[in-house]
């Protein structure tokens, strides 16, 4: 089973590292987006530091919406999914290898990218550290809550506004303590409530996510 | 007997493709679905494969429900769809790699550099799939029936589409190989092949 795991998330990763420009779009997206906002707010340092949190998970979020899609069209495109439905691997654990590899290409970038661009903002090194650490437990659930979405929008014409449709409002939560978490931490308060709810949600998605994402891909192809 | 379907039924959205549909098939058997564009043959491909659910109707594989065997039924199953499943990104090589991986297999350098070779792609192996025609990256999805003496039934939808007289005389051969030692094939094909099978029989859809 761990065979399969591995194979499927070093597939991925080789096939990304051939097409360079689908983990470099969503990263640069990323970076614009941040750096657009002390340029239009202006450089006030109490203004941009209330901003940071919210501007950067915001950033994020729509940084890995725009990977989304691609977790498992060009997959389905080429006939490879119609292989994986029927591959000597269990469905879930190719699913999970193929969410692996999304956050891997989208989702840890953008964590390390993150305390670099939020120097910008004057965080202090405390509500950088704890903007990293929510960017890396949250981040996961944007990929793993992500993936239901890209399965049930396979093949669906407008699928990308379907998508955003879908799972945007499930992000709220993750939106709400990544940022919640940072903002304390910035005030000199404990982040940890936020970051153990934003935990929670991991452990939860985890459970529930493989599962229905892989009854999606098979809806799909019935 | 390996694989039996009975009353199958299959509907694409309001139109029943066809129902009541009964066949089995044994070691060494060969099953040939024909039928005009649209009859249903790619669909009871995929009911077959279990990549579908059949409107009523069940598969049995080995005397057990396909839907319950799920990977154990994968293991034994290979299946060479309408779409390559090629990678452009990847050489011919690699994706023969992939594709015995994704069926829980491996095979060494050179066992995937012969079969390669017999199926006419040895210059072609290291080459980005990009650069290959339709009938290049036809026979990198076949390569794999080289490789595939261990997996009992083959599934082989318009395995031909794209080929030129030699690569289709080398498929004929693996098929012929696969079904003297004893293996089953369902295959659809518009093609004039022969194939050499001890048994073999014929399902016509009318659509």
């Amino acid at each position: 089973m761990l065979g399969g795991l591995k194979s499927i998330i070093v597939r991925d990763l080789r096939l990304s590292m051939r097409r360079r420009g689908d983990i470099l779009n969503h990263l640069v997206f990323f970076v614009i987006v941040v750096t657009l906002f002390p340029l239009g707010v202006g450089a006030e340092p109490n203004l941009l530091r209330s901003m940071a949190p919210g501007i950067v998970w915001v950033a994020a979020l729509l940084a890995a919406m725009l990977s989304l899609q691609r977790m498992f069209a060009a997959d389905h495109a080429d006939g490879s999914l119609e292989q994986m439905l029927i591959s000597a691997h269990p469905l879930g654990v190719i699913v999970v290898g193929k969410i692996v590899a999304h956050w891997l290409l989208s989702g840890l970038p953008v964590t390390l990218l993150a305390p670099v661009v939020g120097v910008q903002f004057d965080l202090s090194q405390q509500a950088l550290v704890v903007l990293t650490v929510s960017l890396l437990v949250g981040t996961p659930v944007l990929s793993l809550i992500g993936g239901v979405g890209a399965a049930l929008t396979l093949g669906v014409r407008g699928g990308g506004v379907l998508l955003a449709l879908l799972v945007l409002p499930l992000f709220i939560p993750v939106l709400i303590f990544g940022a919640g978490g940072v903002t304390e931490a910035q005030a000199g308060m404990s982040a940890s409530p936020h970051l153990s709810l934003l935990g929670a949600f991991l452990a939860m998605s985890c459970v529930v996510a493989p599962w229905a994402t892989s009854a999606a891909l098979r809806v799909a192809y019935d | 007997m390996l694989l039996q379907a009975s009353q199958l039924a299959c509907e694409r959205g309001d139109v029943r493709l066809f129902s009541g549909l009964e066949f089995a098939l044994g070691e060494g058997e060969l099953l040939l679905v024909q039928g005009p564009n649209g009859s249903g043959k790619t669909s009871l491909l995929r009911l077959v494969a279990g990549l579908s659910r059949p409107a009523a109707g069940t598969i049995r594989w080995r005397g057990e429900d396909i839907r319950e065997l799920r990977e154990g039924y994968a293991r034994e199953l290979l299946f060479v769809g309408h779409s390559n499943a090629v990678k452009e990104e990847f050489s011919a090589d690699e994706n023969l790699a992939l594709s015995l991986e994704m069926g829980g297999r491996r095979a060494s350098a050179s066992a995937r550099a012969e079969a390669l070779e017999r199926i006419g792609l040895a210059r072609r192996a290291r080459l980005p799939s990009r650069y290959l025609s339709q009938g290049q990256k036809r026979r990198v999805a076949l390569a794999r029936l080289c490789l595939a003496s261990d997996y009992p039934l083959w599934i082989l939808d318009e395995p031909f589409a794209a080929l030129d007289t030699r690569a289709l005389e080398t498929v004929v051969s693996l098929v012929d190989g696969h079904l003297e030692r004893g293996g089953a094939v369902i295959l659809t094909t518009h093609q004039e092949v022969t194939i050499a099978a001890r048994t073999r029989f014929s399902i016509v859809l009318e659509g």
